[in-house]
């Protein structure tokens, strides 16, 4: 075997060796840079302009078939099935919705909660959009005239981080009158606000 | 066609020594220690099961290692929310009582770069505690640790499956320190604006299953005005 190694043709074997574990290290290293490892599946956002200012985004749910859970204590009839909401007195006094959310094509999107709370007399909202941000309102418990309810954008993630603006929430029954249609949906409607940037510090950025 | 197979064996076993450099890698420290832990500020302690099958409600796509909890709880399955996960669990304050209920929202990041050790999750928690008001709290949380130190050995084993103690903080961001970023919404939390570090303490974990037993911690610190108002 030592022979063989040393010899001319040995040689040029380990030299390929060699080479190949160079090609293996280099090809390794290329594909994890070049390649994402999270590729995530984007939806353009229809996004319009708002005639004073900001910009506007449309959301809904489609109720039932959107509905993920409905945590409330005292539900006879569970949602999902099976699911059991502590029995605490603690909680008492929250209700927890968990939704996919739409836009405007009527494509799923993201995942949203809804909370209310009696003690605060509030709710609200957070829509997470995985490739864009998560999105947090607090809204008047209280709806408007028309059944609108209105909230502030409090906070949000990557994308919403820098907006600020308003969101509101209107429930529309559904009137098609199909025997296996929806019961109604929830509209969301937001209207996002940009931070204001001096002209100096966009130029120095 | 020697060549060629001593070629392709040396790819073979570049590729694996790549891999092995990568998960071993000690220039790649863990970060064990909290930032929020040497606060001179007071700091607010909950914590909740991060198993699927202790959580109220856990979906996801379906065909992720976590099953879904309920069986028959409505899954993730569109592509747009398809690398998403959701759960619902009780939180429980320092001394183990319940102080609240917490959603939280993950999705894998495109910023995730295995190549400098980031396994990237981005994720937003949603905490209501009664009486006291709600959080909306968003990171970043990096994995790689975890994979290196307990995935990875679950997966070697011949069990499929790995025991004993982990712990480490997961939040990498936004916060400069590597904290989450802590928005109070209403009630006693109406404007804070604060930060946060999300840990993991993981006793089992199966390569099958995902996490057996695991407890997670979010840790928040609170401004002395806050804190004051919280304890009355």
């Amino acid at each position: 075997m030592k022979t063989r190694l040393a010899s001319p043709g040995g040689i040029v074997l380990l030299k390929t060796f060699i080479i190949g574990i160079l090609l293996g290290i280099a090809a390794a290293a290329g594909a994890l840079y070049a390649y994402p490892a999270v590729d995530q599946h984007r939806e353009a956002s229809i996004v319009a302009v708002a005639p004073n200012g900001g910009n506007v985004e449309s959301f809904h749910v489609t109720i039932p078939m959107d509905r993920i859970m409905v945590g409330a204590p005292g539900r006879k009839q569970p949602l999902p099935p099976g699911m059991q909401w502590p029995i605490d007195e603690e909680l008492s006094g929250i209700r927890m919705e968990l939704f996919k959310v739409r836009n405007a094509r009527d494509i799923v999107i993201g995942v949203a909660s809804r909370t209310s709370a009696r003690d605060v007399e509030v709710v609200e909202w957070v829509l997470h959009l995985p490739a864009r941000g998560s999105l947090y309102v607090s809204m008047q418990a209280q709806a408007l005239e028309g059944g609108i309810r209105l909230g502030e954008i409090t906070a949000g993630s990557r994308e919403f981080a820098p907006l600020n603006g308003f969101m509101t929430e209107r429930w529309v029954a559904d009137k098609s009158g199909e025997q296996d249609g929806p019961s109604g949906r929830i509209e969301l409607r937001a209207n996002y606000v940009g931070e204001f940037i001096p002209e100096d510090e966009e130029g120095l950025e | 066609m020697k060549y060629l197979v001593s070629l392709l064996a040396g790819v073979l076993v570049g590729i694996s020594l790549f891999v092995a450099v990568l998960i071993h890698n000690p220039f790649m420290a863990d970060r064990r220690l909290s930032p929020i832990s040497v606060t001179d500020a007071q700091v607010m302690s909950l914590s909740y099961a991060n198993v699927p099958s202790e959580s109220i409600v856990f979906t996801n796509d379906g065909e992720s290692r976590q099953p879904p909890h309920p069986a028959k709880v409505l899954q993730l399955w569109e592509a747009p929310i398809r690398l998403t996960s959701m759960m619902t669990s009780v939180m429980r304050d320092a001394r183990g009582q319940t102080a609240g209920i917490g959603v939280k929202f993950s999705s894998r990041s495109e910023r995730t770069r295995l190549l400098n050790g980031e396994a990237l999750v981005d994720s937003a928690w949603y905490i209501y505690l009664p009486g006291r008001g709600s959080l909306f709290i968003e990171q970043s949380e990096n994995y790689f640790p975890f994979i290196r130190e307990v995935a990875f050995p679950a997966w070697r084993s011949s069990a499929n499956n790995w025991k004993g103690t982990w712990l480490g903080d997961m939040t990498a961001g936004p916060g400069a320190l590597g904290t989450a970023r802590v928005t109070g919404g209403t009630g006693t939390y109406k404007g804070l604006e604060t930060d946060g570090v999300e840990s993991l303490s993981a006793r089992a974990y199966s390569a099958d299953e995902g996490l057996v037993s695991a407890e997670g911690r979010l840790l928040i610190e609170l401004p002395s005005i806050v804190a004051d108002d919280a304890s009355q």
